[in-house]
């Protein structure tokens, strides 16, 4: 297997991508098509404050605004932000705990395919007759209320989607578990590690809730059901309750990495270990647990009754403790250590007051008494924009800065990736503070316009002039890319000099089998405790031996088309049942025969034996 | 750590097939954590059964929970799905002694039984709909009802697929460490569809039946 | 690190000029309660926000001198520090009780606030107005008055008045920002809740407050606007007086308003009504109830309250409310019938 080593064609390049099971090779799978639908969903992002930039505005039709702004959140929720989080847990995670792989190499593969077919299948709306227009959150009367397939789309493709994540998450849990390097307890597990542990065991619990909830809603609006149909007894808030059920551990499912990231990153450009590492760890576990206990603050409205809303105002406020003991920890990470600007740590240390920000609005709407003033508000929007550009978007930027190297061998621009971080940051803060007051002032959110005279022009004005200044800045971050992809100037194993975890002691990127020997694990920081005492890599675990590796596959991308092509079966069924029927019986066809196919052709993967180790001066380097 | 392909005899197979490779350590754990993540989705479907149960149309005088079901009926498949639980343990335990020909005798007789079980479901739901006009469409109560149950049931069929597969594939070629994990997480799945149904018995037919 | 710090600066200028320009219009801002809910609310609102603003500080302080103080100048290692068991549990116990301050307030308030005993006691005196929502529209009916109107809301300052919220089509949410939070009106089940309409304050605002739907419900989402006059009680005596006394549709006075309403009782009829009493349950309401319409404000709701506006909206609802139901229901009018259209429908007044 020395020929990964050798130049390739095209063809052969992109038939290695779609067979891959390697999770480097995956990560970058998913860097590629979340970092597509992230400049998608920004695109959509433009189109919303264009349209709201001056009341009674017509840039886009009512009935186009809420497609767009269905999609905008549909897909940055689900095909933007998940995605990207993966590609790094895909990159970094496995590396940083010493495996040679995952757990489930095909699965991981499956994951990916059944992500990216769902997330085009979602898209497909906008060619084929509209795109859903319920909100991402889709609330039931209002979805089976919506005319034309839009909703459907959105149904299908989130189940699809769905159950990629959760292959993911169950993926990432065994990985864990079960393949970490000698030495590598869990308490000596990096952050970013401990993060992802954390949120796939959330991905477990919260994604079956909504997979039921798209369940039924698929069986209502295509094959007759009555879950949600009111006059036959049927039940709107059930949606509500699954749909939150999932969505808020969603939120935490996205946090907790960005959390992990950062906590690298104040880590290695502080060149201090993480002040208070066990109550780090601790806190994410507790932000677990309570994540699933806080669902119902998104229904305070709903009339749930005062003793309901009091019960879930707590559990949320709650939350807030162990968020708070993170962001002092990260300070005094900082405190007393020797702080280095890079584009990685600015992003970082703008983190801290953004997201304190949107954490102090969080307990604001705990609070359920002052919640019906601000629910379904402007000011939830900025909330939740404070929550996810300040953690989520500042991590994964600061994530694409600091694992570039890693992932691709060659460093990102620092002087452009600093311009980029301060047009977003400007524009970020621009274009969602001010939304805060729009909601005080009365903006309900997901309006197409606004009246004149009602005292909300000014500032909308200001927050579309701040959705430029991002735009500006992700469009610098694309010239960025490009020019060091051209360039590709190789680097060293550790490029920032700073690196801490195991990912740093490899070479960058690393063989396709990671480690040629199993690291042994000291201690956290396991390679800077080795730096420490002069040494340039990891004291070996085990003698030079043969390496089982897992075989590609075509599989995973097989089960995954069927699926796509069953789900235009099942959507138009009912219209055109003389091709949609056979088209769903074709596609679950594919699905079933490649399971099958892959049930029953035995796969026993292949060994790469010493005499080529010995050969390969990459990996760990006694 | 044991190589996949070797050829095993009585004496040399490990005590715990089922974990005596990485590769199998990982299937079994990630079997147990995917079927967490199973209890979360069937117990979605119980909470909405309750929330949904005997919801009809209003004045429309349709069938209720107590009006349909029919104990003896549920009793017996409940009866056949219990021991065809207990049949797979067989089957595991002549596995870890590596009793090939017991251990497919016993899965043999898990699938007629499961099949039993499936059998009696189709003629369940038949009965429903054309004696009561108890349909998946015809009120909301319908659609709870048969989604749970026929989740379950599609648990069933798929289970018996399952397993019906690894027994043909594997026919000729006996006990190996790469095959004993597969036989050992469909036993896994076959019990969990055990446990759901006695959820499904008690939360949907013996509280149906009192009201 | 300079021009880090004067962007900053900046930056706080620019917001606190925002903040300067003030808490937005008496007739709709939360900012400026008129109203016993909206002023609890609202107080909720001061005490979390003085809590937060102490924890921002605090954070802030520590961060700038982070950063002013441990940049990286040299090569050297610092120091491997664990942790701080006695640091971690100040900042543990701090905010634990901090929470506690704001949570003791917030459960009383939701509470009070849930708090419809009034409503439901036999032979109750206080005033209860059933709000249902349709796409677009709402509908109110007073039923221990006996009339209904639709998309202006009137009601009497200085009591409390309790609501019972449906919706007879998707899931809306009815809120009046200046008066109180919203409640969601479901599909499903009947949400009650109350407000209480400040005299004083109404004056200030014109006794017309705003009100919105603040859930997403289709195209016109954003359009779904209702008024509430919040006039005191002897007014409010005399507009219900008032509306009891039409019994029967109103007769059109000039000679262009009884043509209106000879196309009116063929065209529009089937759907709007004209008399204020309930006589129909609400579910069977098609459309807004017009008795009054020529006392309102806004034409469907949004639109200014004249001749002019009136035709533009017949001619061409969904050009101002896409989505809505009105469209196609009608034939189409010429210009002299929407002369006389616009004519019988702004003569639709019951206070003299």
């Amino acid at each position: 297997m020395s020929t990964n080593t050798q130049r390739k064609g095209f063809g052969s390049t992109l038939w290695g991508f779609l067979t891959t099971v390697d999770h480097k090779k995956i990560a970058i799978l998913y860097l590629i098509a979340g970092g597509f639908f992230f400049l998608v969903g920004g695109i959509e992002a433009m189109f919303i404050r264009i349209q709201l930039s001056e009341p009674n505005n017509h840039f886009v039709s009512a009935a186009e605004y809420n497609q767009i702004m269905t999609m905008h959140g549909t897909t940055m929720i689900f095909l933007a932000a998940m995605p990207l989080v993966f590609a790094f847990m895909n990159a970094v995670m496995p590396l940083q705990i010493g495996a040679r792989d995952v757990a489930f190499p095909f699965l991981n593969a499956l994951g990916f395919w059944l992500f990216l077919f769902g997330g085009l299948f979602l898209n497909c709306s906008w060619f084929l007759g509209g795109a859903p227009d319920a909100g991402w959150t889709n609330y039931a009367s209002l979805a089976m209320n919506s005319k034309g397939h839009g909703v459907d789309f959105y149904v299908l493709g989130l189940q699809i989607t769905g159950i990629g994540t959760l292959i993911g998450g169950i993926n990432f849990l065994v990985t864990i578990i079960n393949m970490r390097a000698p030495g590598m307890t869990y308490m000596r597990m990096p952050l970013f590690t401990w993060t992802t542990f954390v949120t796939s065991g959330m991905i477990l619990f919260a994604f079956p809730p909504l997979t039921v909830g798209l369940v039924f809603m698929m069986f209502d609006r295509l094959f007759g059901a009555k879950f949600y149909e009111v006059a036959f007894g049927g039940n709107t808030v059930i949606w509500e309750h699954l749909f939150w059920v999932f969505g808020h551990p969603e939120v935490y499912i996205l946090i907790l990495p960005a959390f992990g990231i950062f906590s690298e990153v104040f880590a290695m450009f502080s060149r201090k270990r993480l002040f208070g590492y066990s109550s780090m760890v601790f806190a994410t576990v507790l932000i677990g647990f309570l994540g699933f206990m806080v669902w119902a603050h998104h229904m305070f409205t709903t009339g749930l009754g005062p003793v309901a809303n009091s019960i879930f105002a707590i559990a949320t406020m709650a939350i807030g403790v162990p968020t708070g003991i993170k962001i002092f920890n990260w300070l005094f990470t900082m405190w007393g250590g020797s702080v280095k600007f890079t584009t990685p740590m600015h992003y970082a240390v703008a983190f801290i007051p953004s997201f304190v920000a949107g954490g102090v609005t969080g307990i604001m709407l705990a609070s359920a008494a002052a919640d019906y003033q601000y629910h379904d508000t402007y000011f939830v929007v900025a909330h939740f924009h404070y929550v996810i550009v300040g953690g989520v978007v500042f991590a994964l930027l600061a994530g694409t800065h600091l694992y570039w190297p890693k992932m691709f061998g060659t460093m990102l621009n620092e002087v452009l990736g600093k311009i980029t971080f301060w047009f977003f940051l400007i524009g970020f803060h621009l274009t969602f503070f001010v939304q805060h007051l729009l909601g005080l002032w009365g903006m309900p959110r997901r309006v197409f316009t606004y009246l004149p005279g009602q005292g909300l022009d000014t500032a909308n004005f200001v927050s579309t002039i701040g959705a430029f200044l991002m735009a500006t800045g992700v469009t610098i971050m694309l010239v960025n890319i490009v020019m060091t992809t051209v360039k590709n100037e190789k680097v060293s194993h550790d490029p920032w000099g700073d690196g801490r975890t195991l990912e740093w002691s490899i070479s960058s990127p690393p063989p396709f089998y990671n480690f040629k020997q199993l690291p042994l694990v000291r201690g956290l920081d396991a390679y800077w405790l080795e730096k420490m005492e002069g040494k340039d890599g990891m004291i070996p675990a085990e003698p030079i031996g043969d390496i089982h590796m897992p075989n590609s596959s075509f599989i995973p991308f097989m089960i995954s088309l069927g699926l796509f092509i069953a789900a235009f079966g099942a959507m138009y069924h009912a219209e055109h049942s003389n091709w949609a029927f056979p088209l769903m019986f074709i596609g679950l066809l594919i699905t079933f025969g490649s399971m099958f196919l892959r049930s029953v052709k035995d796969d026993h993967g292949f060994h790469i034996h010493k005499e080529e180790l010995m050969n390969d001066n990459k990996g760990v380097e006694v | 750590m044991m190589q996949i392909e070797e050829k095993f005899t009585f004496e040399t197979w490990p005590a715990s097939p089922e974990k005596a490779t990485l590769e199998a350590k990982n299937k079994f754990l990630g079997f147990w954590l995917f079927l967490g993540g199973e209890t979360v989705l069937f117990a979605s479907l119980f909470a909405t059964y309750l929330a949904l149960k005997n919801r009809v149309p209003e004045n429309s005088h349709m069938a209720l929970a107590k009006d349909i079901f029919e104990l003896p009926l549920t009793f017996v498949a409940t009866m056949l799905l219990l021991t065809s639980s207990l049949t797979s343990v067989y089957a595991i335990y002549h596995m870890k002694n590596f009793a090939f020909k017991k251990m497919y005798l016993w899965f043999g007789i898990t699938i007629l039984l499961g099949a039993g079980f499936l059998g009696l479901e189709v003629y369940e739901f038949n009965h429903y709909v054309h004696k009561f006009h108890h349909t998946f469409t015809s009120s909301a109560f319908g659609s709870a009802f048969y989604t749970l149950v026929g989740f379950h049931g599609g648990h069933v069929a798929f289970g018996l697929l399952w397993i019906l597969t690894l027994m043909i594939r594997n026919a000729k070629r006996g006990l190996n460490l790469y095959n004993a994990p597969k036989f050992y997480v469909a036993s896994l799945y076959w019990h969990f569809i055990d446990v759901v149904w006695v959820f499904i018995f008690t939360v949907v037919y013996l509280m149906g039946m009192v009201g | 690190m300079k021009w880090l710090a004067k962007w900053r600066l900046v930056y706080l200028i620019a917001v606190l000029a925002l903040f300067l320009t003030g808490c937005g219009e008496p007739y709709l801002s939360t900012l400026k309660p008129a109203g016993e809910a909206a002023k609890m609310e609202y107080d909720l609102m001061k005490l979390s926000t003085l809590i937060m603003v102490g924890v921002i500080l605090v954070v802030t302080i520590i961060f700038v001198i982070v950063l002013v103080r441990f940049r990286r100048k040299d090569d050297r290692i610092p120091k491997q520090v664990e942790g701080s068991h006695a640091l971690e549990i100040i900042w543990t116990v701090i905010p634990i009780l901090l929470l506690i301050i704001l949570a003791i307030p917030t459960i009383m308030t939701t509470f009070k606030l849930a708090d419809v005993s009034a409503m439901d006691k036999k032979g109750t005196k206080a005033l209860v107005v059933n709000v249902r929502s349709h796409l677009y529209w709402w509908d109110f009916e007073y039923p221990g008055l006996g009339i209904v109107t639709s998309q202006e809301l009137v009601v009497p300052t200085n009591e409390k008045v309790y609501f019972n919220l449906k919706s007879l089509d998707v899931k809306h949410s009815f809120w009046i920002p200046a008066i109180g939070g919203k409640m969601d009106t479901n599909p499903d089940n009947i949400n009650k809740f109350w407000l209480e309409f400040d005299n004083k304050k109404a004056n200030e605002a014109g006794n017309l407050f705003y009100g919105k739907c603040a859930e997403l419900c289709g195209p016109s989402h954003g359009l779904m606007d209702f008024k509430v006059k919040a006039i005191s009680r002897d007014k409010f005596n005399a507009w219900v007086a008032d509306m009891k006394k039409v019994k029967k549709a109103q007769l059109a006075v000039s000679a262009s308003a009884q043509e209106g309403q000879a196309i009116f009782s063929k065209s529009c009829i089937g759907c709007h009504a004209v008399t204020p009493m309930n006589t129909t349950p609400m579910t069977a309401h098609l459309a807004p109830n017009l008795s009054n319409f020529g006392e309102r404000s806004r034409v469907a709701g949004i639109l200014p309250h004249t001749k002019e506006a009136i035709k533009d909206w017949i001619r061409n609802p969904e050009k101002y409310k896409p989505g809505n139901h009105m469209t196609g229901k009608y034939p189409k009018m010429s210009e002299d019938q929407l002369n006389a259209l616009a004519d019988y429908l702004m003569g639709l007044k019951v206070q003299q």
